[in-house]
């Protein structure tokens, strides 16, 4: 089953995964991180079906996707 | 003509001279952009590099011609580009990047008449250009300045060596009639010199951490550690490449001070002025940069004037009397303008001078 | 499992450090770099590929890229690029430039490369304006489109039109391949992880000069929101800027 790990300090908010997530999975935390910005982070990684949308929008590769 | 194999002299012209050093030092690249008077030179290599199974381009530009010379540099191969004086101006970029870089490369310039254009004529104009710098940001570069086909010949081997030991672009100076005149020469490799292991080229990054080659620092302070290690580098080469010759200078009251071919027709001057009586002599300086300061110090305790000649309206008397400290009068003699000197030019200018 | 967003898990390729960038959030630089490590890592070239790093936004590249770059001039890139490769024939080279960089000061350097065949691969990144000095006209710029320094929009009369590298270049018979994709969305952004596969498969088997241009954004310079931006790619650039392999 894949695991969505979105690094959060590495995260910028652009917001490109949220827009390509074609499960609405991932959205933009309330919360600041050190870089001032609102990152991206996954509300139901149980859903995540590995398909690498967000990985393959991402700039920054703050997204990794493990298989268990 | 590939060498001499029995160090039996042949005739050659300077730029020709220079070109088959170069192939013999060991150059492995050579790209350029014709003009004139350092056009047998990059004709020269065109063919030489062919028949040795190197690299020759004609780049589109000055600029892309000292880029690939940069790019070839930093992958370790022994590489070098020729122009003349307009041209020299357009590669400023990339001596600048290849210092900054800590890059070996040889630059030739056989200069021209200028500002601007100018004309294909001789001069020393470029005295400044080549001694400060040339480009932006503080750095510095070895200038050779040969006066004779054979000088120019043993300079490249020299330029070479000091280029790799000291990781610095390295410049001779040349002007259109040591470019274009015939000499006979003995172009021989000397043993060559020691230089330390590349350890800094890109060669790929197998078995070890990448490398890079860069003069970006913008980190608070690196640019300052950067540009002091230059600075000790420069030192290094000001204590120890300084070369000159001096010539009846023990006796005299009056010493000229020039290089290139100008030195090359004031030691005509002073040898006949001699036979006259007249006590006077020659300090040439080979290295332009770094210039013989001490020497020229030591002369003008002793001396009663030094006198500046050079092809141009005036630049290298500078450097004289900076290191002349007030010791002694310095005066200057020239023109600019494309043309050369005469030697009777020259003698006049010394009766009129010479302390009585 | 490293670096191939083909498969089910993805992780950092080898040839991109773990740090982070400079770039302003949304900005394609990223993903640029990221691509280009995840395919040397595919092709096993890590260990002989040498970067020719651009001025401009992606100067610092070497700091990002994990194998050996080095810097160039302002638009000289092809050049540098030029003097490695023929003394080191054996060696992976390509450039990474902007559209500041390769098509307006390096335009004569880029043309010439491309003209004599030169086996390298150039990665050519346009956002039509130039970001590091705050967002001036690039020669990418689309006409009607404000910059710092056309507050009006490009007027074709006092500009002209943005220049196409691609369609300029592919006649030349030095170029061997000539494409381009852009990333406005994932499955482009495959497409031209294929492009720039395919120009560095080219240097492997010897083929001549080779040239990917990646359509991209500017959020910060274009004052737009990240997916707003990849809107514009698609409705506003595209349509000027036709992608697909050019020539091969």
């Amino acid at each position: 089953m894949p695991r969505i790990s979105i690094n959060q300090s590495r995260c910028k908010g652009c917001g490109l995964c949220v827009e390509v997530c074609p499960k609405h999975l991932i959205s933009v935390d309330r919360g600041m991180n050190k870089k001032g910005v609102y990152p991206s982070f996954c509300s139901r990684p149980e859903d995540c079906t590995g398909c690498l949308l967000c990985v393959t929008a991402c700039p920054d590769v703050a997204i990794t996707i493990s298989e268990d | 003509m590939k060498n001499n194999a029995n160090n039996q002299p042949f005739l050659i012209c300077g730029n020709e001279a220079i070109g088959e050093a170069a192939v013999q030092a060991g150059c492995r690249a050579y790209f350029g952009y014709p003009i004139t008077p350092q056009n047998e030179l990059t004709a020269y290599m065109a063919r030489r590099m062919g028949e040795e199974g190197r690299v020759f381009i004609q780049s589109e530009s000055e600029l892309a011609a000292i880029s690939m010379v940069f790019g070839a540099a930093a992958v370790g191969e022994r590489a070098m580009t020729s122009s003349s004086s307009p041209g020299i101006s357009l590669k400023q970029e990339g001596i600048s990047y290849l210092a900054g870089c800590r890059l070996p490369a040889v630059i030739v310039n056989m200069s021209r008449g200028g500002p601007g254009l100018g004309n294909i004529g001789p001069a020393q104009a470029d005295y400044f250009q080549s001694t400060r710098g040339g480009g932006h940001g503080d750095y510095r570069t070895p200038v050779l300045a040969g006066a004779s086909v054979q000088e120019l010949a043993d300079l490249t081997f020299l330029a070479f060596d000091l280029a790799d030991r000291y990781r610095t672009p390295v410049l001779i100076l040349g002007d259109g009639i040591l470019g274009q005149m015939m000499e006979p020469v003995v172009i021989a490799r000397p043993d060559p010199a020691r230089t330390p292991e590349k350890d800094w080229t890109l060669t790929g990054a197998r078995g070890r951490p990448p490398r890079c080659v860069k003069s970006l620092y913008l980190g608070p302070g690196e640019l300052e550690a950067h540009n002091r290690k230059l600075q000790e580098t420069y030192r290094e080469i000001s204590d120890r490449e300084v070369r000159s010759e001096a010539y009846m200078t023990d006796d005299a009251d009056l010493v000229l001070v020039a290089f290139g071919i100008t030195a090359r027709i004031c030691r005509e001057v002073v040898s006949r002025l001699r036979e006259e009586g007249l006590p006077v002599g020659l300090f040439r300086p080979i290295t332009l940069w770094p210039f013989p300061e001490k020497s020229i110090r030591d002369l003008s305790r002793k001396v009663k004037k030094l006198l500046s000649v050079e092809m141009n309206f005036g630049q290298m008397v500078d450097d004289v009397r900076l290191a002349a400290e007030g010791n002694c009068p310095v005066e200057f003699f020239g023109h600019g303008g494309g043309e050369i000197l005469t030697g009777e030019a020259i003698t006049e200018a010394v009766r009129d001078r010479i302390p009585r | 499992m490293t670096g191939n967003p083909e498969k089910s898990a993805y992780s950092r390729p080898e040839s991109l450090r773990d740090v982070p960038t400079h770039f302003c959030a949304g900005c394609g630089h990223g993903t640029v770099h990221r691509i280009i490590a995840e395919v040397i890592d595919d092709l096993g070239i890590r260990e002989r590929t040498v970067g020719v790093a651009p001025v401009g936004c992606a100067v610092v590249a070497y700091d990002y890229f994990n194998f050996d770059v080095t810097e160039a001039a302002h638009g000289r890139p092809p050049a540098v690029a030029t003097g490695i490769k023929r003394v080191r024939p054996d060696l992976v080279v390509f450039t990474y430039q902007g559209d500041g960089d390769l098509a307006a000061i390096g335009t004569a350097e880029i043309i010439h490369a491309a003209n004599r065949g030169e086996n390298i691969t150039v990665i050519f990144v346009n956002n039509g304006i130039y970001g590091m000095t705050g967002g001036q006209m690039a020669p990418t710029t689309l006409v009607g489109q404000p910059t710092a320094t056309c507050p009006g929009g490009r007027d074709f009369q006092l500009a002209g039109p943005p220049i196409k590298v691609c369609e300029m270049l592919a006649p030349l018979d030095g170029t061997d391949y000539i494409a381009r994709g852009a990333l406005d969305s994932p499955a482009h952004t495959r497409t031209l992880k294929g492009y720039i596969r395919q120009a560095f498969l080219n240097k492997l088997e010897g083929r001549r000069f080779s040239l990917v241009e990646a359509l991209t954004a500017c959020p910060t310079y274009w004052r737009m929101t990240p997916p707003a931006s990849l809107a514009r790619i698609r409705e506003e650039i595209i349509p000027q800027f036709p992608l697909g392999v050019i020539k091969e």
